[in-house]
């Protein structure tokens, strides 16, 4: 159970704006690790510079012992490293096999391969199968996740970043959704979890972090950091 | 019968402005700019079979592939060398900058060819006009070649888009340019693309355009181009079958106008119908509705 994903000392910025300050942290390989925190922490400008969608001012990220913080987003993907975006963001102009398929673009391995993952997602996420010759675009939100988080899976991810999986689904699917991380993370996938909704991203989490106005506040084990008071006051709705 | 000679020859100008319309199209579809450079593009490109087909008496058919691969250098070059170190420029710099690329593209022709005027031949002459209707109604091979090669360059493009990897990738990028990139999309290769296949059908469409309009200058671009940005508009911009339709119905919209209203005022009258189609529908006529996410 090596180092899977280590982030050293970063810095971002928007302009002028100092997004993130001195963020570190580490995934391990199998792990499921949870990056909780508010509205406007720099949760989402952390993933982005990991998937290199941004770039960071100073320090490193490094993935499986490659240096990736310099590295161009679509050649990030080819390493096994998969981001699921927030707001999922997927093609609403293309159907859900057409999704799934741009997920595989960066693959191969042949047909027979992409095949079996298309009936693993499908088994996987049996709702998309009804639909997928659906545009996403006539998805309800919850479906809509499911469709991201399958065509992440569809380029055979050995990590899988999700952001904000549970916005603005109900508290049923946001359940179905924890449910489907599980499975992904016992099939073998490494999962990195940014999440508002922070109960449950610390139930299903094995460690976390806490980010506040840019910067790690706490971290530990999941089961520790969901008993701590002050999680507990501003994240977990306790009095 | 007039009417339907008026017709047909404006469906043929209407495919040229197709044509063009689709590099247009296709280009702000994917890098979300409008090249107004691309209406020059086909003055260069009608230039160089001038010289080949006309003075050097190559075969029109080795001049137009000639002449399409130095356009699609010339579209990818402008693309990496003008547009790409502004691809998060704000768009009004973008938009500048391919007005200037369309100026320096004139003026570097007319340093090396002059302002003056050049008789352009048809690249299909020497073949009999087609006799329908026992002569009463003549159709020369120039339109039915524009109208071929309009509809059969539309079906590949449209096979290529919907059924090619490359092609899928396009429709990403136009729709998501983030999310392409976290699929592994190469979003500067696809674009580059997009400027090569725009520009390759910028070539066609000049051979066409010069051989039914015979003259040619260092400003003969200039005018399609604008007309088949309307074009593209009309249609809605970003859509490709938009920019067929958009293109076919201007060009019998112009020539019918200056069949049966008035000759000069037939660009008046294009423009006229592009403001009220704006007015009515702003996405054009294919357009799709834009959400912005609050």
């Amino acid at each position: 159970m090596g180092e899977m994903l280590c982030v050293k000392n970063i810095n971002v910025f928007y302009g002028s704006i100092h997004a993130i300050r001195d963020v570190s942290f580490h995934v391990d390989e199998g792990e499921i690790v949870t990056l909780i925190g508010a509205n406007g922490a720099g949760k989402t400008t952390t993933m982005h510079a990991i998937s290199g969608l941004l770039r960071v001012r100073s320090g490193e990220i490094s993935y499986c012992g490659q240096l990736i913080s310099k590295m161009e987003a679509h050649k990030i993907i080819r390493l096994g490293l998969a981001q699921v975006p927030e707001g999922r963001r997927v093609f609403s102009g293309l159907t859900v096999q057409q999704n799934l398929q741009m997920g595989a673009y960066t693959r191969k391995d042949g047909k027979d391969s992409i095949q079996n993952d298309f009936d693993m997602v499908y088994d996987l996420l049996p709702r998309l199968k009804e639909r997928r010759n659906q545009p996403a675009g006539t998805l309800s939100g919850g479906e809509q996740q499911m469709l991201a988080i399958g065509r992440a899976l569809m380029c055979k991810p050995r990590m899988l970043l999700l952001d904000e999986p549970s916005m603005g689904l109900s508290p049923l699917l946001v359940k179905e959704i924890f449910k489907i991380i599980r499975d992904v993370n016992r099939n073998g996938v490494t999962v990195l979890l940014v999440e508002q909704n922070a109960k449950m991203a610390l139930e299903i989490a094995n460690r976390a972090y806490v980010l506040e106005t840019g910067a790690i506040k706490m971290e530990g084990e999941a089961t520790e950091l969901a008993n701590n008071i002050e999680v507990r006051k501003a994240y977990l709705g306790a009095q | 019968m007039q009417f339907l000679s008026y017709l047909i020859s404006g469906i043929s100008l209407g495919s040229v402005y197709a044509l063009i319309a689709l590099g247009y199209t296709m280009v702000y579809g994917i890098a979300k700019m409008l090249n107004f450079a691309h209406g020059d593009v086909i003055m260069i490109g009608s230039y160089l079979i001038f010289f080949t087909f006309g003075s050097f008496g190559w075969n029109p058919v080795l001049a137009i592939l000639l002449s399409m691969a130095v356009c699609t250098v010339l579209g990818v070059v402008i693309e990496a060398v003008a547009y790409r170190p502004l691809r998060e420029a704000p768009s009004l710099a973008v938009l500048i900058t391919a007005i200037g690329v369309s100026y320096l593209l004139q003026q570097v022709a007319q340093l090396m060819w002059t302002s003056n005027a050049k008789s352009f031949p048809s690249v299909v002459a020497g073949l009999a006009p087609i006799q329908l209707f026992g002569g009463q109604l003549t159709i020369s091979v120039e339109t039915v070649v524009t109208i071929l090669a309009c509809l059969v360059i539309m079906a590949a493009l449209t096979l290529f888009v919907n059924h090619t990897t490359p092609g899928h990738a396009m429709l990403a990028v136009s729709e998501d340019r983030g999310a392409a990139q976290l699929m592994g999309v190469n979003v500067n290769a696809t674009i580059s693309l997009t400027f090569a296949i725009g520009s390759a059908l910028a070539a066609v469409a000049g051979a066409l355009l010069c051989s039914t309009y015979p003259t040619l200058s260092p400003t003969t671009g200039a005018m399609p181009g604008i007309k088949a940005f309307v074009a593209a508009v009309f249609g809605g911009i970003g859509s490709i079958p938009g920019a067929f339709v958009g293109g076919i119905l201007l060009g019998i919209i112009e020539n019918l106008s200056k069949a049966y209203i008035s000759t000069q005022l037939s660009d008046a009258i294009v423009f006229l119908v592009l403001i009220v189609v704006l007015v009515v529908k702003p996405t054009g006529l294919l357009g799709k509705k834009v959400n912005v996410k609050v």
